[in-house]
């Protein structure tokens, strides 16, 4: 029934919508004063249904974290629109933004640099609560330790600072940041590259959990297919800054229409063959 | 498979009993290595598998000399007739680089900012071929071409941040291929790289590995980059090796519960595209916890499916189920 929802698509409303984005850089060439214009994003169009996760896919360079950051708000986009829950947001004004922030949040690729060093994973946790008001005195550690254990970190560990972490176990503790403030979107940008294939695999089912107790929406940003063709509802690939085809994972990789789809999918194809043959005994 | 186990006699490499343990790591101070034993034969490709905290990295750099000088390291690291442990620093200078090379994780930190890419390899060359000035540039042109890059007068005279991703990765294997070494160490280099430019990378190391006969140690945490690609392959847990043999066999018939393990994480996406959505996904349990390193038996036993009473009260000792392969664990007879 959940399948067909999704398949279905364009029937259910989309939780967000990216119409005609674009976002261009200027940069100085370092020892002259030339000036360059990246095209970021080139009239990028994306939706997200809700309580999918939907992998965007594509080369280092593509524009897939300019997006992300135009749909967590933390970049303006130069043109287009943004669509959060029925409203166009890329405009919000900051007393807007409060309310809105806590809604969409972001869990990026470096933990390490992501998460204070100084600060414990308690206050870690803790902050987004005091920030925005949700917990105060004794009841903020509390509610940070039971975002610990949810995320499967032990509660005893509280007081541990992120690099006494282990990657993974990082990687966890800014989940249970980002879902602080109980969201609806979470953007994870490259949050499980770098780590190794028996940590992505418990930090996948993690947020698997996560997004079956809390009907979370995820947009996964990846530039490993063979991960997101595990757990993806739908694939966006994206190049050189637009979306350049989105379908179901099923149609992306049984069915690619465009030529850097199938690019980005024959290299997969032959690491994983050769592993295959390699198990079945076969010959390289 | 013809590469597998030759004498001993021949073995380029021969690593004896390696402990290492890193000091001031705190309370809980492990080894990182322990009692390691491994060789690299001429011309081998060989595949050093494990999930980060294996001890993959402290082997590599052991190999290389560049473990912090407050590091305790027991054991025999034997390279051609010298024993690399025993070397002082003017004794590495002939090997590290020039016998010995590395290919790092990220090609752009491991090459100078503000250093032509071409000059950076001229360096290498100047310091261990002196008196080779005339041909240097040449060389250096070589080694360019070498790696099949084109445009090399562009290329030379650029800096880093001038060139590609790609690029850059061709530049740090020319680096290391420089002169000719006998080793090449590629420490996890296609981690964070795309799926394009991860079988570039691949194709490249495999074709020097042919046309120059360097041997290859190839560290990596992802089991389907070394099928097709590696000869053999050597598993570390907890800064143990617990099993090897050639890949062609480990592959197919995986014996240690933790290569089993392993081998099922690799993503069957292509293979299976239509897996239902919000399935759980395949894991080892667990991860490594100080208790292991505590305990009397096995320091995989917490996280195995295979483990019996004897596990948790003694540590395996190695078995040599056929020709060419070993295995820590009790469930091979021993």
């Amino acid at each position: 029934m959940e399948i067909e929802e999704t398949t279905r698509g364009a029937t259910t409303p989309a939780l967000v919508r990216a119409v005609g984005l674009s976002k261009s850089y200027v940069q100085r060439a370092p020892f002259s004063q030339k000036r360059f214009v990246i095209d970021a994003l080139v009239d990028a169009e994306l939706e997200v249904a809700p309580a999918s996760l939907t992998a965007l896919v594509g080369e280092s360079g593509s524009g897939k974290s300019t997006l992300a950051r135009c749909l967590a708000m933390l970049e303006k986009p130069d043109g287009g629109e943004t669509w959060f829950e029925g409203a166009e947001i890329s405009r919000a004004t900051d007393r807007d933004l409060v309310l809105l922030r806590p809604k969409i949040q972001m869990v990026h690729q470096d933990s390490a640099g992501a998460l204070n060093p100084w600060f414990t994973a308690a206050q870690i946790i803790a902050e987004p609560l005091d920030i925005q008001r949700r917990e105060s005195g004794p009841m903020l550690r509390s509610r940070a330790c039971e975002l610990m254990e949810e995320v499967g970190l032990s509660a005893n560990w509280a007081g541990r600072r992120p690099l006494e972490f282990s990657g993974g176990q990082r990687q966890r503790l800014a989940i249970a940041r980002a879902i602080a403030l109980k969201p609806v979107f979470l953007i994870l940008d490259e949050s499980l590259s770098g780590l190794d294939l028996s940590t992505q695999a418990q930090v996948l089912n993690l947020l698997l959990d996560l997004q079956k107790a809390h009907s979370l929406t995820y947009l996964l940003i990846s530039h490993d297919l063979s991960l997101i063709g595990q757990v993806a509802d739908s694939v966006a690939v994206m190049h050189r800054g637009r979306i350049v085809e989105h379908g179901t994972r099923q149609d992306i990789f049984t069915n690619p229409r465009h030529a850097h789809t199938r690019e980005l999918l024959n290299s997969v194809r032959l690491v994983e063959s050769s592993f295959r043959t390699a198990q079945a005994g076969g010959q390289q | 498979m013809t590469h597998a186990q030759s004498a001993p006699a021949s073995a380029m490499l021969s690593v004896h009993a390696l402990t290492v343990q890193y000091s001031g790591a705190g309370e809980t101070s492990h080894p990182a290595l322990l009692k390691v034993d491994f060789e690299v034969n001429r011309g081998e490709i060989v595949g050093i598998l494990g999930e980060s905290g294996s001890g993959k990295s402290t082997l590599a750099l052991s190999i290389l000399g560049l473990l912090p000088k407050s590091t305790s390291i027991a054991g025999t690291i034997r390279f051609k007739d010298k024993d690399l442990l025993l070397l002082n620093e003017s004794g590495w200078r002939g090997i590290r680089g020039a016998r010995i090379a590395m290919v790092f994780q990220d090609p752009g930190l491991a090459l100078s900012p503000v250093m032509r890419v071409g000059d950076q390899i001229a360096e290498v060359l100047r310091a261990h071929r002196p008196g080779e000035g005339k041909q240097r540039r040449q060389q250096v042109v070589e080694s360019l071409e070498d790696v099949g890059l084109v445009q090399v007068e562009r290329i030379y005279k650029a800096y880093p941040h001038q060139l590609s991703g790609g690029e850059l990765h061709r530049v740090a294997i020319a680096q290391a291929l420089a002169c000719r070494p006998d080793i090449v160490i590629a420490d996890e280099p296609t981690r964070s790289v795309d799926g394009t430019r991860q079988a570039e990378i691949l194709d490249l190391l495999r074709e020097t590995n042919r046309k120059f006969g360097c041997a290859l140690i190839f560290v990596t945490h992802d089991p389907a980059l070394l099928a097709g690609f590696a000869d053999r392959v050597i598993l570390m847990y907890a800064g143990r090796i617990v099993e090897e043999g050639p890949v062609s066999q480990v592959f197919r018939r995986p014996l240690h519960p933790y290569t089993k393990g392993l081998l099922q994480l690799v993503p069957t996406a292509l293979q299976s595209p239509g897996r239902p959505r919000g399935q759980r996904l395949p894991a080892l349990p667990g991860s490594l916890s100080d208790s292991d390193h505590l305990s009397p038996g096995c320091i995989f036993a917490s996280r195995c499916f295979a483990r019996t009473n004897v596990c948790q009260s003694e540590p395996p000792g190695e078995v040599v189920p056929e020709q060419g392969r070993r295995v820590s664990c009790f469930n091979y007879g021993n």
